[in-house]
């Protein structure tokens, strides 16, 4: 879409600036709940992907953009983003201190 | 010619416009292509620092109640400048140079106080000991991590108000336009969004017990 598609409203840029001042406060209070770490950050690191999408939907305006364009770039993104994923068996491994059981 | 429209030759010799690709400027894709490149390598970089939090027994967890809330305060003051750019743009779209430019440099002002509470909360830790390789609480590689991740998202921000005054004040002359203001806006939201992982990941995580 061209430019012209950007004019979104004030009031909805406003609500999506609270949402994500919300969602940052609400990170503060996970993090400080009596529960083990790994629940604190799949809590968090969704809550992060919550904040992230309004930011590029809305103030980054993807939202208004030509569908092609969140097609070519995100799943590149995402993609090389998910392969990186692989090390955290490594990263166990090494906590142990030894190497992967036959 | 503007750049977005290339003028070629039609298989019939007659001339046709080519749309540009996702109908968007050349520029705005060129910031498109280098935001998901920057993503990948903070990606890279937070990947890095929680593989070593996860091999690390003595992983330090330093960050008391005044860092957290120095860190919600940044976290403010960069969201809100986020807000002020989507202002600044609106403004530039409905033609009012006077209140874009106004807002653009309120935008850069929110950049500046940003680093300069993100300095503060490093001087603060410089004072209890953290070294990039040493802290008196646990494994060296805290310091490593915490400054690389933080330090290049301190670099960004900084590049981000340099670039934002230097557009804001040729957008002023008429050496650029509207659509390299939205440029500028589009990078300045993704440093935005780059803290909305460092804060929980970097900070949060690391809190005192």
């Amino acid at each position: 879409m061209n430019s012209s598609g950007h004019q979104s409203s004030l009031t909805m840029y406003l609500l999506v600036y609270v949402a994500i001042l919300v969602i940052s406060a609400l990170q503060i209070l996970i993090a400080y709940q009596n529960i083990d770490a790994y629940r604190i950050f799949i809590r968090m690191l969704l809550l992060a992907i919550v904040q992230a999408g309004l930011a590029v939907t809305f103030f980054m305006h993807m939202r208004s953009e030509k569908r092609t364009l969140a097609l070519f770039l995100l799943p590149a993104a995402v993609f090389v983003l998910a392969m990186m994923n692989m090390f955290w068996y490594d990263s166990f491994r090494l906590l142990d201190m030894r190497p992967f059981a036959h | 010619m503007s750049e977005a429209h290339l003028t070629v030759g039609g298989p019939s010799g007659v001339e046709t416009q080519e749309a540009p690709a996702f109908a968007i400027s050349h520029k705005k894709l060129v910031m498109w292509l280098f935001i998901i490149s920057d993503a990948i390598t903070f990606g890279a970089l937070l990947f890095a620092y929680g593989y070593l939090r996860n091999a690390t027994t003595d992983w330090p967890r330093p960050f008391e109640t005044s860092s957290v809330i120095n860190a919600y305060a940044m976290t403010f003051i960069l969201v809100t400048s986020s807000f002020t750019m989507l202002v600044a743009v609106r403004a530039a779209r409905a033609g009012d140079k006077g209140r874009a430019i106004t807002w653009s440099f309120i935008t850069v002002l929110g950049g500046l106080i940003f680093a300069l509470l993100h300095i503060k909360e490093w001087l603060s830790l410089f004072g209890e000991g953290l070294r990039l390789f040493a802290n008196p609480w646990g494994s060296g590689l805290f310091g490593a991590a915490f400054f690389s991740i933080t330090g290049l998202h301190l670099t960004h921000v900084v590049g981000g108000c340099i670039a934002i005054t230097v557009v804001t004040l040729g957008y002023k002359r008429g050496r650029y336009d509207q659509g390299d203001l939205e440029i500028g806006g589009l990078y300045w939201h993704f440093v935005d969004l780059v803290w909305m992982f460092v804060v929980p990941f970097v900070y949060l995580l690391n809190i005192k017990h």
